[in-house]
C-alpha cells in the first residue's frame, strides 16, 4: 500500500530524475547486453583498424612516397560526419553489423596510419645498422628490432583509437546499432527520461578510462626495456 | 550510379536550395557560428593554460590525463544531456552569440583536449639548451615564452588547433538531431525521410567545409611558423632516441 503510493508519487517525475533506480533495477539485463555490445562494437573496430593499418604504415614508413597519399586519404574520411557515413551505408549494407563498424574501423585508420608510420622512422638508424650489421634480412629486422621499438608510439595510437571509437559507437544508434547509445538515444532522448542518458553516459565514460589504463598495462608488459629506463 | 550523381548534381543546381531558412546560406551560417563559438572558447581557454604549463614545465600529467578523460566523454551524451539541461531553444541573453546552448557545450568540450595537449606537449619539447641560451641571452621568462618557446611549439599547437577545428566542423553535424539548424540538417532529415541525394548533399557539404577550414589553418600555420623550423608533412627523419615519440600525444582526437 504504502509502497504502491510512494511508486506512484516518484512516477510522477521520473522523467527529470538523473538517476531512477528502480529502472536500472529492472532495466538491468537491457543495460548489460548494450554495454556487451558496446564493447564488442569497439573490440572489432579497433582490431580490424590494426589488420589494415600496420602493413598500410609499415608500406607507407619503407616506400616514402605513399606515406602523403596515405594520409591525405584517411584525412579525408575523417572529415566525413559520422551520422552521414553510417546512414550512407544503409542501402549498401543494410541494417547489420557492417554498417556500424566499417565507419567505425574507417575513423581509426588515420590515427593508426600516423603512429605506426611515426613509430618506425623514429627507430634510430643505428639500430636498422646494427641489425644489418649482425646479417639480419630486413624482414626480420622490422619483425624483431624495428617493430619492438615502434610498439610504444602504435599503442599510443591504439589507444587514441580505442577511447575515440568507444565514442562513436554511441552515434550508431542513430542507425538503430550501437550499444549504450541505443539507451542514450532510444531510451532516453525521444521519450525525454533522463536516466538511461545518465547510466549510458557513466557505463561509457567508465569503459572508456578502463580500457586506457589496460592498454597501457600491455603496453608496459610489451616493453620491459622501458620499464628499467624509467627507473 | 552515375544517375545517382546526377541528382545529386540537380539538388546543388535547384535554386530553392540556396535561399530561406531551410537554404544553404543560412544553415552554412549557423554551422560557422557554433563553431567558431566554440572553438574561440576553447582557444581562450586550452591555450593559455597549456602554453603556460609547458612553459613551466609542471603539471603535464595533468594536463594529458583531462585530455584523456575529456577524449573519453562522448560528444553525444554530451549532447544529448546538453538538451536535456537547457532545452533545445535559442539560447538566453548572454549565450545568444552561440547559436545552440547543448551544441556550444558539446563542441567546446570536444576541442579542449587535443588543443590542451598540443599546446602542453609542443613547450614542453622545446630542448633546454635552447631555453638556457635564451636565458642567458638576458631574456626574461615571458621573452623566452614569447620569442623562443612559441615559435619552436607552433607546428606541434597548430596540429592541435586544426585536429579539434576539424573534428568540431564535423561533429556540429549532430546538432541537428536535436532540432538545431546547421548543415547537418540536411544529413539528419535526409535519414529520416529515407533522401539518399539529401544526405549525400549535406554530407559532401560538411566534409568540404571540413576541408576548406583544414585548408586554411593550414595556411595560416604557414604565416605563423617561422621557415627556419618548419616542418614539412613527409614522414620525420630516423631520429637519434629510441622510446617514445612524445608528439604521440599530438595525434588525432576526432570526433565526428
Amino acid at each position: 500500500m504504502v509502497r504502491q503510493l510512494v511508486t506512484h508519487v516518484l512516477a510522477e517525475d521520473i522523467g527529470p530524475k538523473w538517476l531512477y533506480w528502480p529502472w536500472v533495477a529492472d532495466h538491468y539485463s537491457e543495460i548489460s547486453s548494450a554495454f556487451q555490445e558496446h564493447v564488442s562494437l569497439t573490440f572489432w573496430a579497433v582490431l580490424w583498424g590494426l589488420v589494415i593499418s600496420l602493413p598500410l604504415g609499415i608500406a607507407c614508413a619503407r616506400w616514402r612516397w605513399l606515406y602523403v597519399p596515405t594520409i591525405a586519404a584517411t584525412s579525408v574520411l575523417f572529415t566525413i560526419p559520422s551520422l552521414a557515413l553510417f546512414a550512407f551505408l544503409i542501402p549498401v549494407t543494410g541494417l547489420s553489423r557492417a554498417t556500424a563498424l566499417i565507419p567505425l574501423v574507417a575513423y581509426t585508420l588515420l590515427i593508426l596510419v600516423r603512429n605506426v608510420v611515426i613509430g618506425l622512422a623514429a627507430v634510430p638508424s643505428d639500430v636498422v645498422e646494427a641489425a644489418q650489421g649482425m646479417g639480419y634480412s630486413r624482414t626480420r629486422s622490422l619483425l624483431r628490432v624495428e617493430l619492438p621499438l615502434a610498439v610504444p608510439t602504435i599503442m599510443t595510437g591504439v589507444r587514441i583509437a580505442t577511447v575515440t571509437t568507444i565514442g562513436l559507437v554511441t552515434i550508431t544508434a542513430t542507425i538503430g546499432q550501437g550499444g549504450l547509445g541505443q539507451l542514450m538515444f532510444t531510451r532516453g532522448f525521444q521519450i525525454d527520461f533522463r536516466t538511461p542518458v545518465t547510466v549510458a553516459t557513466l557505463l561509457v565514460v567508465a569503459f572508456a578510462i578502463a580500457a586506457d589504463a589496460s592498454l597501457l598495462g600491455v603496453q608496459r608488459l610489451a616493453t620491459p626495456w622501458l620499464r628499467k629506463q624509467r627507473v | 550510379m552515375f544517375s545517382f550523381f546526377g541528382q545529386v548534381w540537380d539538388w546543388f543546381a535547384d535554386g530553392d536550395h540556396w535561399s530561406g531558412n531551410e537554404g544553404i546560406p543560412r544553415l552554412l551560417g549557423q554551422h560557422l557560428q557554433v563553431c567558431a563559438a566554440a572553438m574561440l572558447v576553447a582557444l581562450l581557454v586550452a591555450l593559455p593554460i597549456g602554453l603556460g604549463l609547458g612553459h613551466l614545465r609542471k603539471g603535464g600529467a595533468v594536463a594529458v590525463n583531462v585530455a584523456n578523460i575529456g577524449r573519453a566523454i562522448p560528444s553525444f551524451a554530451l549532447l544529448i544531456i546538453g538538451v536535456q539541461v537547457w532545452g533545445i531553444g535559442d539560447p538566453d541573453p548572454p549565450f545568444g552569440w552561440v547559436g545552440s546552448l547543448p551544441t556550444w557545450v558539446c563542441l567546446v568540450a570536444l576541442a579542449l583536449p587535443p588543443m590542451l595537449a598540443n599546446a602542453y606537449v609542443g613547450m614542453s619539447q622545446v630542448d633546454d639548451d635552447v631555453r638556457e641560451a635564451a636565458a642567458g641571452m638576458g631574456m626574461r621568462g615571458s621573452e623566452v615564452l614569447r620569442k623562443v618557446e612559441l615559435p619552436m611549439a607552433m607546428p606541434v599547437v597548430m596540429a592541435g588547433v586544426r585536429t579539434a577545428a576539424v573534428a568540431v566542423v564535423a561533429t556540429a553535424t549532430l546538432a541537428a538531431i536535436t532540432g538545431f539548424g546547421g548543415l547537418g540538417r540536411y544529413v539528419w532529415d535526409g535519414i529520416k525521410q529515407q533522401d539518399d541525394v539529401k544526405l549525400f548533399a549535406g554530407a559532401l557539404l560538411v566534409a568540404l567545409l571540413a576541408i576548406v577550414v583544414e585548408l586554411a589553418l593550414a595556411g595560416l600555420q604557414r604565416l605563423l611558423v617561422s621557415p627556419g623550423i618548419r616542418r614539412s608533412g613527409k614522414v620525420p627523419r630516423r631520429g637519434p632516441r629510441v622510446g617514445v615519440s612524445r608528439s604521440s600525444a599530438a595525434h588525432g582526437a576526432p570526433g565526428t
